[in-house]
């Protein structure tokens, strides 16, 4: 089950949103262990294209090297896919290399309602998780 | 000589769950050939036929290896070589 704050969950849907028609891709990072969602990171996508993303190369490395540094781990791994449905295509599998992440995938097929769904990927298997919406229940205070 | 070699996860299943193996070599392609003759398989999930697989990111220290001379970039002793999986993936 992925647990994941409304605001994260929003800012998530809004970069899909704004880079559609191409897909859009980040990395909410939390403290290693925790499994908790904390730190929205939205990536470049090297790409730039409505039927792939990419990382930049650079840009994971110092983004990757930061987390390290800070004591984080990526709890979600995010994308969008804009004309297909919001579920990991064969690629997305293929690629998934962070075992311990939530693999969230949005899809803006549709101009007014995002679908947003999580999976964890684990040796090429997909299984589709619950997604929690809820406030963190212990943290700096309200935003 | 000693070069150290940070490994994602999903590669430690080579090295013991190491975060970080050490070997040597004067370059790249022949770094991993001593890590490959202690981690068997390693040198496959980064290396096929053409060279460095595409979807592979390798670093010397800050830099990204296909901007210097990929399997031929020289290393030395002190430097740190990173591998990062890419994250990609696609419509289909």
């Amino acid at each position: 089950m992925l647990t994941i704050a409304p605001r994260l969950r929003a800012k998530i849907v809004a970069h899909a949103r704004a880079d559609h028609p191409d897909e859009a891709c980040g990395v909410i990072a939390g403290p290693a262990g925790s499994d908790r969602p904390e730190r929205f990171i939205p990536m470049l996508n090297a790409e730039r294209s409505p039927t792939f993303y990419r990382f930049d190369s650079m840009e994971q490395f110092r983004v990757w090297r930061e987390m390290d540094e800070r004591g984080e781990e990526p709890v979600v791994i995010y994308h969008s896919h804009t004309a297909t449905e919001a579920y990991p295509s064969r690629t997305d599998v293929s690629y998934a290399s962070e075992p311990g992440a939530h693999y969230v995938v949005v899809s803006t097929r549709d101009p007014d309602e995002a679908e947003f769904r999580s999976f964890r990927i684990v040796d090429g298997t997909t299984t589709e998780e619950e997604v929690r919406i809820a406030a963190e229940a212990a943290g700096p205070g309200p935003e | 000589m000693a070069i150290e070699v940070r490994i994602p996860t999903i590669l430690r299943t080579y090295t013991g769950g190491a975060k970080s193996v050490e070997g040597s070599g004067a370059t790249l392609g022949d770094l991993l050939g001593d890590l490959d003759s202690r981690h068997s398989g390693l040198r496959e999930r980064l290396v096929d036929g053409s060279g460095l697989r595409r979807f592979v990111n390798v670093y010397l220290n800050d830099e990204d290896v296909r901007f210097l001379g990929g399997l031929e970039t020289p290393v030395k002793d002190g430097d740190t070589v990173t591998v990062l999986p890419a994250v990609a993936g696609g419509r289909r």
